[in-house]
């Protein structure tokens, strides 16, 4: 761990030099929106960003992700057999990434990449990027991360962190992979670590101050799995949904997935897309039978999954970091902070 | 029409006593600003959670006909044009629902309204014709009139078409020149333009179906979307598979949509679906004088058979 400067002047020629060894990913501006795209051509990322719409999740997990390919033509070689699509995964580097971003790609690897099953693409992108961290100092009023174990300055995922100081940015090489990062742009200007981390402190601290957003998460442990799927709130809870999905779109921490296969002429391919267990399809059966059929079993679904059966499988905590947004996104405002606080303090009548 | 709130609650308190519907639709103040929820109001004491301001931009006509009983609703000029769709088309018969006409002056358009700060909004009230919003650096007073939907701005049935009592006294209607300056716009421009136009309106499109999912004409127990044998349209980001939803779900609500602007208020990523909508609204207007939802004895025109039909093949 070490620190370094970077005056705002060199970071555009710093960036555009890491060009060469990495692909990079970014916020950029988008009429009134801030997306996480691929930095194409000269693309600067937006550092000065409040919010993206949708998480980063999408750097290492496309909405859309080709995975396997074959040819139908039976003169080829192999013709029917699947084999793993040629994607890229040359190092790439995902810039101004939120610490609540980062957070929730470490809980998405919990499914991801586990002892026994390792997903081979989302590993794959997992290993070649390197995750430099943008420090929020102006946290939003949707902002509960410091309840659910990230924060501001949270560095849990990050190989850099960067702190803006109107003309330059302190950065904390949190790993190799930052370090080799740093590099590749030439930026080495070392400063004093304890001095440094002293001001970072501060910084966090102010940041911290400005989350005026709690909620309580430390009842849900304990709680009964059952009494807590069967309770009565569910039906009100549920009534305005949509089940539009947006909510678990937005997320950084949804994983779920579809898998379809398509054929154009004599090329076929197997790609998965983001799927949503608000939607009714995502557990309907080719029998037509669906146990998750009404919408109040759906919405239960998202709720359970982030906030009790993740926590009970795992023990890290609940599937959420509190970026906030599926509580500004979602159309009928139904909110997981308030959720959360009903599921937290629910005590069962007999 | 935060007067009419009072009138409201009033009147739901009366019907939940009386039993004479088991439940009341309504909003409820959300828990972030400029945010209001569907809500089902079953009790007389309960009636106090309901309001309505102009952040009811969604259609309430989408949740009355999934109900068992008899349920009444609040309802804007629009969302009554979609009640009055939906027992023409046989969704809900007119005695399972008890109509609260709310006579509109118009729903806020809050993405505009974000676009003037730079940081989240953190209040806004209105009165009258102000609203006065907050953010956490500063505060703007606005005049509702400089910031409603395009599609408030553009309507001409605020007052409800159908109803069994009215919360409030009936609005004045405007008369427009051009009722459809939006897709005069677009008709204007030439082939490739215009297929720029609806390529760079769709290019942020998740595929959530906020859009289809809010609207009160996209009750169909499986989308076209949704289709898996056969599967009508792929699944994934592919532009050409994204497009093709928006294309079909427009058509499939030709000479139906009241222009009530739901699916825009729903979008998460910002999309004036709209522009396909609207089109063909002014499609129906112009080919078949048609407007949706405004005579509960006939039938849309593209469900009907009549001798003036514009188009020679049909007689
Ligand atoms: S965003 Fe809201 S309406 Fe849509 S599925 Fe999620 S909770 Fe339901
Ligand atoms: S559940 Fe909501 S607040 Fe939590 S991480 Fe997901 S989008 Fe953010
Ligand atoms: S909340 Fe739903 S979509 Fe999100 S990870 Fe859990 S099951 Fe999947
Ligand atoms: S609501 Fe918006 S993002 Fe979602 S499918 Fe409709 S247009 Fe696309």
């Amino acid at each position: 761990m070490k620190f370094i400067t970077i005056d705002k002047k060199n970071w555009t020629k710093g960036i555009d030099k890491s060009r060469g060894t990495y692909r990079l990913f970014g916020p950029v501006k988008d009429k009134n929106w801030c997306m996480i795209k691929e930095l194409d051509g000269d693309i600067l990322p937006d550092m000065e960003y409040n919010e993206s719409v949708m998480s980063a999740k999408s750097v290492l997990f496309p909405q859309s992700e080709t995975i396997l390919n074959t040819s139908l033509n039976e003169s080829v070689e192999d013709h029917h057999i699947m084999k793993r699509a040629k994607n890229d995964y040359t190092a790439r580097a995902v810039l101004g990434i939120r610490p609540y971003d980062a957070k929730a790609i470490q809980l998405v690897k919990m499914n991801f990449d586990t002892k026994e099953y390792k997903d081979p693409y989302w590993c794959d992108a997992y290993e070649a990027t390197t995750f430099v961290g943008m420090a929020i100092t102006k946290p939003g009023p949707f902002d509960f991360s410091t309840s659910v174990d990230s924060g501001p300055f949270c560095e849990e995922g990050l190989d850099i962190l960067l702190a803006d100081l109107d003309d330059s940015f302190i950065a904390k090489i949190l790993t190799p992979k930052g370090e080799s990062f740093a590099a590749a742009c030439g930026f080495d200007s070392t400063i004093d670590d304890k001095e440094s981390q002293a001001l970072f402190d501060i910084l966090r601290k102010e940041a911290e101050k400005n989350i005026n957003c709690r909620v309580e998460t430390d009842k849900l442990k304990e709680k009964n799995l059952l009494d807590l799927h069967g309770a009565s709130f569910w039906d009100d809870l549920a009534f305005s949904c949509i089940n539009c999905g947006t909510c678990t779109y937005v997320c950084p921490t949804c994983w779920c997935f579809d898998i379809q296969d398509e054929a154009k002429l004599k090329e076929s391919s197997r790609f998965r897309n983001w799927d949503t267990c608000m939607s009714p399809l995502f557990t309907r059966h080719a029998t037509g039978h669906n146990p998750r059929g009404v919408k109040v079993q759906r919405v239960r679904q998202r709720f359970m999954h982030k906030l009790k059966y993740f926590l009970d499988k795992y023990d890290q905590g609940i599937m959420c970091v509190g970026c906030g947004r599926c509580v500004k996104s979602c159309p009928v405002n139904i909110d997981i902070r308030e959720v959360c606080h009903t599921m937290n303090t629910y005590e069962k009548k007999d | 029409m935060d007067t009419c709130i009072k009138k409201i609650r009033e009147l739901s308190a009366e019907l939940l006593e009386k039993g004479e519907v088991q439940k009341v639709i309504g909003f409820a103040q959300g828990t972030i600003p400029m945010a209001t929820s569907p809500i089902a109001i079953e009790s007389k004491q309960d009636t106090e959670k309901l309001v309505f301001n102009s952040t009811c931009g969604l259609n309430l006509a989408n949740y009355a006909s999934k109900q068992k009983g008899k349920v009444a609703i609040i309802a804007k000029g629009c969302d009554s044009r979609n009640i009055v769709t939906h027992i023409v088309e046989n969704q809900i018969q007119r005695d399972q629902i008890y109509i609260i006409g709310v006579p509109c002056t118009g729903m806020v358009d809050k993405s505009k309204i974000a676009t003037l700060f730079e940081d989240e909004i953190t209040g806004f009230t209105e009165d009258g014709n102000t609203l006065r919003v907050t953010s956490s650096s500063r505060e703007e007073i606005l005049k509702k009139q400089d910031y409603l939907r395009e599609n408030c701005l553009y309507c001409t049935h605020k007052n409800p078409i159908l109803y069994d009592v009215l919360a409030t006294e009936l609005v004045e209607e405007q008369m427009l020149e051009k009722p459809f300056p939006d897709v005069d716009r677009i008709e204007a421009l030439d082939t490739d333009a215009k297929w720029q136009h609806f390529e760079n309106l769709t290019k942020n499109c998740i595929r959530c179906y906020a859009c289809r999912n809010a609207c009160p004409l996209c009750y169909c127990p499986t989308c076209f979307v949704d289709e898996a044998g056969p599967q009508w349209v792929g699944k994934g980001q592919n532009k050409t598979d994204v497009n093709t939803f928006h294309y079909l779900r427009a058509f499939h609500c030709a000479g139906r949509c009241t222009d009530c602007g739901a699916c825009v208020e729903a979008c998460p990523m910002g999309i004036n679906v709209r522009d396909f909508t609207r089109k063909l609204n002014k499609d129906a207007l112009e080919l078949f004088g048609w407007e949706a939802g405004l005579d509960i004895t006939k039938r849309p025109p593209l469900d009907a058979y009549s001798p003036e039909d514009p188009d020679d093949f049909i007689k």
